[in-house]
């Protein structure tokens, strides 16, 4: 073959949709007098229609449901962090308020009793909770100037102020699990738990 | 268009509000394409389904995360073409085989033509032909696939295909052309 290898270069121009008007001129007065590219350009448009034609697929019925369905549920200070992510002047102006009226920051200051907020599958032994192994607490667990052992399953989140938490290798912890030891993470903890009940309320 | 672009970016704000339900109409709005999409990149409705339902999921986890200067479909268009290209490079040369055994499953396939009335030759002739033409283009490499199917099967611009590949505009073209070269020597002389 001597054609031009411009001339296979025009033909994708023109799939392309950017043929200028010389070059359909000099394309079309090749395929004229060249049997070869003709069949080439003829095979390419084929090619393109099978293509074109093959297109129409649709999802299975039920797609929809079972994207919603695998859908992860949002948890609340997902939510919370968002919202705080997207307002950060209000972030900056609760974190003001709350240094600035120093309440929160003085409540950390006293360290008070030791208390929990859990149900009665727990063990209490020196300060700390345990979680014993086979057994799953259903619900949220907050500790105060305490730590907790985790050999079981909490359903929800667990929270230690004051504290620590060890986790063995079985235990297991559905929700958030959260360690409070520094003034900080205390007020933040404090703005999250009235952002918290301030949702609720509104849903 | 003006309109549809208004109920997206509308969804789009419940949905980083935190409405969930607002997502399954933007689900339903885009499911064919996505699903469309890994069906031909990857040539198994299963597979394909799969993939589709972890890039509305991906989209929808990462929804903070999209520019509204963006086209949401080019957004959505680009997650799961990046899913599809990692899933065909995890791809064990194994998992071909046991495809080629299941085969692209022909009931679900017949299931999923447009419902115009065919006869039944008509009906089984086209189905060969699609199967012809996904064969075909499973052969390609996954560069020129990816192209040729947002091209001709989502029938995407040039300028869009860019965008979601994140590629210049050259290089789609230049992957086109190999592409539709590739597929023109199987599908060129039927
Ligand atoms: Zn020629």
């Amino acid at each position: 073959m001597e054609c031009p290898k411009e001339i296979v270069l025009l033909m994708h121009s023109y799939f392309d949709g950017d043929l200028q008007p010389e070059g359909e001129q000099q394309l079309k007065e090749h395929l004229r007098s060249c049997a070869a590219c003709a069949a080439h350009f003829h095979e390419l448009k084929k090619t393109v229609a099978f293509l074109q034609y093959a297109a129409h697929v649709a999802a299975p019925p039920s797609f929809a449901a079972k994207v919603m369905e695998a859908m992860p549920k949002e948890r609340k200070t997902a939510r919370l962090r968002r919202f705080l992510h997207r307002h950060p002047l209000l972030t900056a102006a609760s974190l003001f308020f709350a240094l600035t009226f120093g309440s929160l920051a003085s409540s950390w200051g006293e360290r008070g009793a030791f208390s929990v907020s859990a149900d009665e599958h727990v063990i209490i032994r020196d300060h700390t909770v345990i979680v014993p192994k086979g057994e799953t607490v259903k619900g949220d667990i907050v500790v105060r100037n305490g730590s907790i052992r985790i050999e079981g399953t909490v359903d929800g989140d667990v929270t230690v102020i004051h504290g620590k938490k060890y986790m063995a290798s079985a235990g297991q912890v559905t929700g958030e699990v959260e360690e409070i030891n520094q003034v900080f993470e205390w007020i933040w903890y404090n703005i999250k738990e009235r952002f918290n009940r301030a949702l609720q309320s509104i849903e | 268009m003006y309109f549809m672009d208004l109920f997206i970016k509308k969804r789009i704000k419940a949905i980083q509000k935190g409405d969930q339900n607002a997502y399954a109409d933007l689900v339903d709005l885009y499911k064919d394409k996505i699903y469309r999409l890994c069906y031909r990149m990857l040539g198994n409705p299963h597979e394909a389904e799969d993939a589709a339902q972890e890039a509305f999921i991906r989209a929808y986890i990462h929804i903070d995360t999209y520019n509204p200067e963006m086209k949401f479909s080019t957004w959505l268009y680009r997650i799961a073409t990046n899913l599809t290209i990692d899933k065909l490079r995890k791809r064990k040369p194994d998992v071909y085989l046991d495809e080629e055994v299941g085969g692209t499953d022909g009931l679900t396939m017949q299931a999923q033509l447009p419902s115009r009335e065919a006869s039944p030759e008509e009906a089984v002739e086209s189905l060969e032909l699609q199967e012809t033409v996904q064969q075909a283009i499973e052969q390609l490499p996954e560069k020129y696939r990816s192209v040729i199917v947002l091209k001709y099967m989502e029938d995407l611009s040039l300028q869009e295909i860019s965008e979601i590949l994140g590629l210049p505009v050259g290089t789609v073209k230049t992957r086109l052309h190999r592409g539709r070269e590739a597929l023109r020597r199987q599908l060129g002389h039927l």
